[in-house]
């Protein structure tokens, strides 16, 4: 899910210019791709329009009179740029992709054939109400499973990714805490363990954090967060706390019900991060943790797909105490069955946060996925994501080494002790993977460890993948304690590019085509 | 369950390899109390056809905007989007990929991302270009933010023309980092209204051109005020098609310009997704939000694309990041960028001055009509008309006819006219359209 800067190197260590290449440029399948601008020009166009009919035009004096310097190609020179573009990216549909905390599961075709149904995919958001009840229907159904399987009021629907959730599930928090005259109640406890969009929410909503530790047994230290509580004594400024639940060690934080206690005697809320929610779908309800509000990665939990970085949808719920704070619109149902819209924000609730209706392109998919494994199918999808997860715990413990002892959750974490004077950095070990034919899983995250490899397989992975990434990951653990440091600091080889030099990329910032 | 790869057998296996019973020891960490025992009020899993059907019958109940004549724009534009795009859009490797945080195998998304920033600068008149944002209005809330930081002054200032869910969007995420907002009432020509309010405390001047009702501001002016009190310019735009025929932001004096891309290649999605367009000058880079992707090279000295200057960013900086944003628009990005690459800026300017003709046609049209009239002097797609009665119940009332015909304007602000309708029309819209839409008009208004 992140990078950091923790012992990673962002450069190759020496350039080589001298390395011999074919003719074209090409490696047998992987086709060299120029850029656009390279190839196409400016007096080209691959579509066809009817002649315009001269007309006076009423622009206001303020017409683009130069030409616009953007390369145009034909249709079959698009094709084949962003098929030969596809062909240099790694994707769920290849292969094994174990990024911990991002959930790269299956993402089923018939979301998107859903999706794109005329009646949710060619629907203005601002048509009257009576012409959309079908797309009104879909978000009111969505609601009631988000609503049901967290065991919460309401949904706000619009939050058009995981951090956007973030936002208004803080911003909510805010919006309560001002209206009880609580407007100094300023303080937000975020783990270390946190993902980084949780300190930069909490700064971007006006509260300021404060970091909790973890104890060796990767939660929460109980010790450090009830002494902090009552040393802030009762008119303190606790607005409340992020949580990610499993946390981003891969586990559940067993003290979660002293936690939600602790944090509402003083007065604030419990704000759930829900990237990890896919450990507890179908058997964990986060209303029945004290979980005020959490937003759900439709993107992550509910197999919308991830699109090479979106776009997402962050649906979030919320508690009792919140629910009319929510911004708006939202969708309500009146007794004859038609659905309306409230878009008009009255004194509670907190604003508008985009235009429109959030990312219904999501809600379709998300929906559909939820349909097709109903109430049993999403515990078995649950209870198959922490099998495989622990299966892989199982089978690699001896040779790397797991940063917690016991059983994890959906993913599993190994810190970098296992590659202790190798000479090998945890960047060669997972670049040593792409060679592999595998993705690297999510590294250097947490901070809480050292080196930290973070796997997460999900429950779409059959027994055969599964085995077939353990033996590999065998492999490369073995061979990195035989000492072969060459072979780890050179790959990958087979990829479509050697590694980059990040370090020249931000000195000498190029970003866009300049012909 | 068809999406589940494991059986029971190898469930079986598997649990005897941890050295467990049964599934729920791995569950034990779990708190008795939290551990959910009564049975959700939710159905059982479907076959595909059954939730097939089931959506389908769900998508007919709605009107969907090509089967009738169609007149709705206000943030949202129906444009022809060619069939090669959504074609490429799910192939595998674009569809079912991350964030490309592996440089190495993901060459694919970040020559896209690096296309796709090209083409927005160029496109806007500007230096650089981020990976995008999640939509219009979330760009336009965070380049105000933005401006806080660049100015370290508090105060903006917007345009009465802002789309009203912009505004609103942006005083949300701005009133809670201490920005004060200052938002004028919506009409028509007064934009220019800003100007005389520009001081020293000024961080930001927002103004959208065309603005919401369609009308061209001319930025010119306003930049020359905001730069004369070290203030920035954010322009803003919601019909991405508009700048193949008016003048691009960046030329007019802007020192930020954000927009929403969804008029070229991602469809109309019923509000999202969408696409946000961020770019700005580069000696503000630094101060950016979201994703950047940068060119370098790799160990062989070839050229290579790479998500660059991520100290500005959370996985990085944390509670110093300049936002929080992760997850972008990243297919959309895709879409887009495709169908500008089919467009070229020949085809970009040809789809321009169709849409501007048809609206053009329209509009002629529509000033004729007893009991309406067209406010605009000027216009790219879109306009606004006065109508002698209240704008939602005509809509409801061409809707009861099988035409959308527009949104009426109090349908972004409650507290705004009744009487004034956005029309917008594009390439799509055909001389049947205006013929059947001019008509129920007149009958309207009679």
């Amino acid at each position: 899910m992140s990078m950091n800067t923790q012992g990673r190197i962002t450069a190759p260590t020496k350039i080589n210019y001298n390395v011999s290449k074919s003719f074209s440029g090409n490696k047998a399948l992987e086709q060299a791709t120029k850029l656009i601008f390279e190839t196409g020009n400016f007096n080209k166009t691959g579509i066809d329009f009817p002649a315009a009919k001269g007309l006076e035009y009423r622009l206001g004096g303020l017409e683009q009179k130069k030409d616009i310097e953007l390369p145009g190609l034909s249709e079959p020179e698009i094709l084949r740029h962003y098929v030969r573009l596809s062909q240099k990216n790694y994707a769920i549909d290849l292969g094994v992709y174990p990024l911990g905390s991002c959930t790269m599961k299956h993402n089923p075709r018939l979301n998107e054939k859903i999706a794109r149904l005329p009646g949710f995919a060619d629907v203005h958001p601002l048509q009257p109400i009576s012409t959309v009840q079908g797309a009104l229907e879909l978000m009111y159904e969505l609601s009631n499973w988000l609503t049901k399987l967290c065991n919460m009021p309401a949904v706000a629907l619009t939050p058009k990714a995981g951090a956007h959730g973030e936002l208004c599930g803080m911003m909510t928090i805010r919006a309560r805490l001002d209206a009880d005259g609580n407007s100094h109640k300023r303080r937000v406890f975020v783990p270390e363990s946190a993902h980084g969009t949780n300190p930069a929410t909490a700064v971007q909503c006006g509260f300021f954090v404060d970091e909790l530790p973890a104890n060796d047994k990767g939660c929460i230290d109980m010790k450090v967060l009830r002494s902090k509580v009552n040393e802030l004594g009762e008119n303190n400024d606790i607005a409340g706390i992020m949580l990610t639940n499993p946390n981003t060690c891969g586990l559940f934080e067993s003290e979660i019900i002293e936690i939600s206690e602790l944090i509402h005697s003083a007065g604030g809320y419990f704000y759930c991060d829900g990237a990890n929610f896919n450990a507890l779908v179908g058997r964990v309800r986060p209303g029945d943790l004290g979980v005020d509000a959490m937003h759900i990665n439709l993107h992550k939990t509910f197999s919308t797909p991830h699109g090479g970085g979106g776009p997402g949808s962050g649906p979030t719920v919320l508690s009792e105490a919140l629910k009319d704070f929510a911004p708006v619109p939202y969708v309500i149902k009146d007794k004859l069955g038609y659905y309306s819209l409230v878009e008009e924000i009255d004194e509670m609730s907190m604003g508008r946060l985009c235009a429109f209706h959030g990312q219904m392109g999501m809600y379709s998919r998300a929906l559909s996925y939820l349909m097709s494994h109903g109430r049993d199918g999403l515990k078995q999808a649950t209870e198959d994501a922490v099998l495989n997860a622990n299966y892989i715990l199982a089978s690699l413990s001896d040779l790397m080494s797991p940063a917690y002892s016991g059983h994890c959750m959906h993913e599993v974490l190994f810190d970098d002790t296992f590659l202790k004077n190798t000479g090998i950095d945890t960047i060669d070990f997972a670049k040593a993977m792409i060679d592999e034919g595998y993705h690297p899983m999510t590294m250097y995250f947490p901070l809480v460890v050292h080196g930290a490899m973070l796997i997460e397989p999900t429950e779409s992975e059959s027994k055969y993948e599964l085995d077939r990434f353990i033996h590999t990951m065998r492999g490369l653990a073995k061979k990195a304690k035989n000492g072969d440091v060459e072979s780890f600091k050179s790959a990958p080889q087979y990829a479509p590019t050697k590694r980059l030099d990040e370090t020249l990329a931000a000195r000498k910032p190029i970003l866009r085509y300049d012909a | 369950m068809r999406y589940l790869p494991l059986d029971n057998k190898d469930r079986s296996q598997m649990l005897g390899a941890i050295g467990v019973k049964d599934i729920e020891d791995l569950f034990e960490c779990i708190p008795k109390q939290a551990r959910s025992s009564e049975l959700f009020d939710l159905p059982c899993h479907k076959p595909e056809s059954e939730v097939e059907k089931y959506m389908i019958r769900l998508s007919d109940k709605s009107i969907n905007a090509s089967s009738v004549p169609f007149f709705c724009g206000a943030g949202a534009y129906k444009h022809h989007v060619p069939s090669s795009v959504d074609h490429l859009i799910q192939r595998s490797e674009f569809l079912t990929a991350y964030t490309p945080y592996q440089p190495e195998i993901s060459q694919g998304t970040l020559q896209v991302l690096f296309e796709f920033q090209s083409q927005v600068a160029i496109l806007t008149g500007m230096e650089v270009a981020n990976a995008s944002m999640y939509d219009g209005s979330t760009a336009c809330a965070e380049a105000v933010v933005m401006a806080k930081r660049v100015t370290k002054k508090h105060k903006a200032i917007i345009a009465p023309g802002l789309h009203p869910h912009y505004s609103l969007a942006t005083k949300t995420l701005a009133s809670s980092v201490d920005i004060d907002v200052c938002v004028l009432d919506s009409e028509i020509s007064s934009d220019y209204e800003v100007i005389d309010l520009i001081n020293d405390e000024t961080a930001c001047i927002v103004v959208q051109s065309p603005n919401v009702f369609g009308e061209i501001v001319d930025l010119t002016p306003i930049a020359e005020k905001a730069h004369q009190h070290k203030a920035l310019l954010i322009a803003v735009f919601t019909e991405p098609v508009a700048l193949g025929l008016i003048k691009p932001p960046g030329e007019q004096g802007a020192d930020i310009v954000v927009g929403e891309g969804q008029g070229i290649g991602v469809g109309l999605n019923f509000g999202g997704p969408h696409v946000g367009l961020f770019a700005c000058n580069k000696k503000l880079v630094r101060q950016m939000p979201g994703r950047i992707c940068g060119e370098t090279i790799d160990a062989d000295g070839n050229r290579a694309f790479v998500l660059t200057l991520s100290t500005r960013e959370q996985h990085i900086r944390r509670d110093k990041a300049t936002s929080n944003i992760c997850t972008n628009s990243g297919l959309c990005c895709l879409a887009f960028s495709i169908h500008m690459s089919l467009l070229g800026g020949k085809g970009l300017r040809k789809l321009a001055i169709l849409n501007h003709e048809k609206a053009n046609l329209l509009a002629a049209r529509i000033d004729k009509i007893n009991g309406a009239k067209v406010l605009n002097s000027s216009f790219f797609n879109e306009f606004a008309v006065e109508l002698d009665k209240c704008a939602e119940d005509v809509v409801d009332s061409l809707a009861s006819k099988n035409i959308l015909g527009g949104v009426p304007f109090s349908r972004l602000n409650k507290a705004g006219a009744k009487d004034i309708l956005l029309i917008c029309a594009t390439e799509i819209v055909d001389q049947h359209d205006i013929d059947t839409l001019c008509s129920a008009l007149e009958e309207e208004l009679r």
